[in-house]
């Protein structure tokens, strides 16, 4: 089946429905091997000593968080552009998956800095920019729930959304563009990754982990948007008689 | 393993709180899910039918 097939939304249905069991699946392989060895295999850091674990939930979040919005911006342009049903649906059911990985990022991060920096939060560059990336999230899903007509909502949340995406080169530069409390990128460097294979590895297995968990949560949210849509297809017809 | 410290609650509960949003996503999503297959049960039920219903996508 060629990739545009699925373009259309009852295959999309029948498709995802084949692919669904084998990516929770995988999801859960991943993730408990992730979890084994973030929490039992993965050695203390020399520094932070067993407060390194938070970074094997923290920073998997904090990708996603952008990853999700990424995904929902490529998906707006396939609104605006070229009108696709389906990047509607995605760009209306990503948004709630990506306010939950930005609050996780946030809160997790809080957890973190408590006992390393001192403080559960301070307004630098990287902490602040997630937050209004995590407001944003917020503000689409607003905007999702008051407009009543989902094609008009998808334009109106896909203008949003590309205007918004102005936040990802920041929260992604903001340690190097200003002084942060928040340490520098440690794994996406062109140098190299500065973490010790140990924390490197456990923190990869679950970097993939969840994020096969959030293409399993994703498929299931478009696959009720579309049921949505068609409830609402069949009650204007019931109404009209 | 996590050994036992003054800062073994914040790990505990990071991942608490991780696993408590992660399930209720799920359970949000599950449960979405079956309210609109019953709603569209119920407007088959009544006779309504979408007007693509039936046509094989082409």
């Amino acid at each position: 089946m060629a990739a545009i097939d699925l373009a259309n939304p009852t295959r999309f249905l029948a498709f995802s429905g084949r692919l669904l069991p084998f990516v929770w699946a995988a999801a859960l392989v991943v993730l408990g091997a992730g979890l084994y060895m973030a929490l039992f295999v993965a050695p203390a850091d020399y520094q932070q000593g067993e407060m390194v674990r938070i970074m094997f939930i923290h920073v998997p979040f904090a990708w996603l968080a952008m990853a999700c919005y990424g995904v929902m911006a490529i998906a707006a342009l396939g609104t605006l552009v070229w009108r696709h049903p389906l990047a509607d649906v995605l760009q209306k059911s990503a948004a709630p998956l990506g306010a939950a990985f930005t609050f996780l990022a946030l809160v997790t991060g809080s957890l973190w800095g408590k006992p390393t920096w001192g403080t559960y939060w301070v307004w630098d560059a990287r902490l602040t920019s997630v937050l209004i990336l995590f407001l944003i999230y917020l503000g689409l899903i607003a905007l999702w729930q008051a407009v009543e007509d989902p094609g008009k909502a998808a334009r109106a949340a896909a203008i949003l959304t590309l205007v918004g995406a102005i936040n990802l080169p920041i929260i992604k530069f903001s340690v190097d563009w200003w002084n942060t409390l928040h340490q520098p990128a440690s794994v996406f460097r062109l140098d190299g990754p500065t973490i010790h294979p140990s924390l490197l590895w456990p923190l990869l297995v679950m970097a993939i982990g969840m994020t096969l968990l959030f293409a399993g949560l994703l498929l299931m949210a478009m696959r009720n948007e579309i049921l949505r849509r068609r409830v609402r297809a069949m009650q204007i017809l019931a109404a009209a008689g | 393993m996590i050994a036992e410290g003054a800062h073994a609650g914040f790990i505990v509960a990071a991942y608490l709180l991780t696993a408590a949003v992660l399930i209720g996503v799920v359970a949000w999503i599950v449960i979405d899910g079956r309210t609109q297959r019953r709603r569209i049960a119920d407007l088959e039920a009544r006779g309504v039918r979408r007007r693509s219903a039936g046509k094989t996508p082409s």
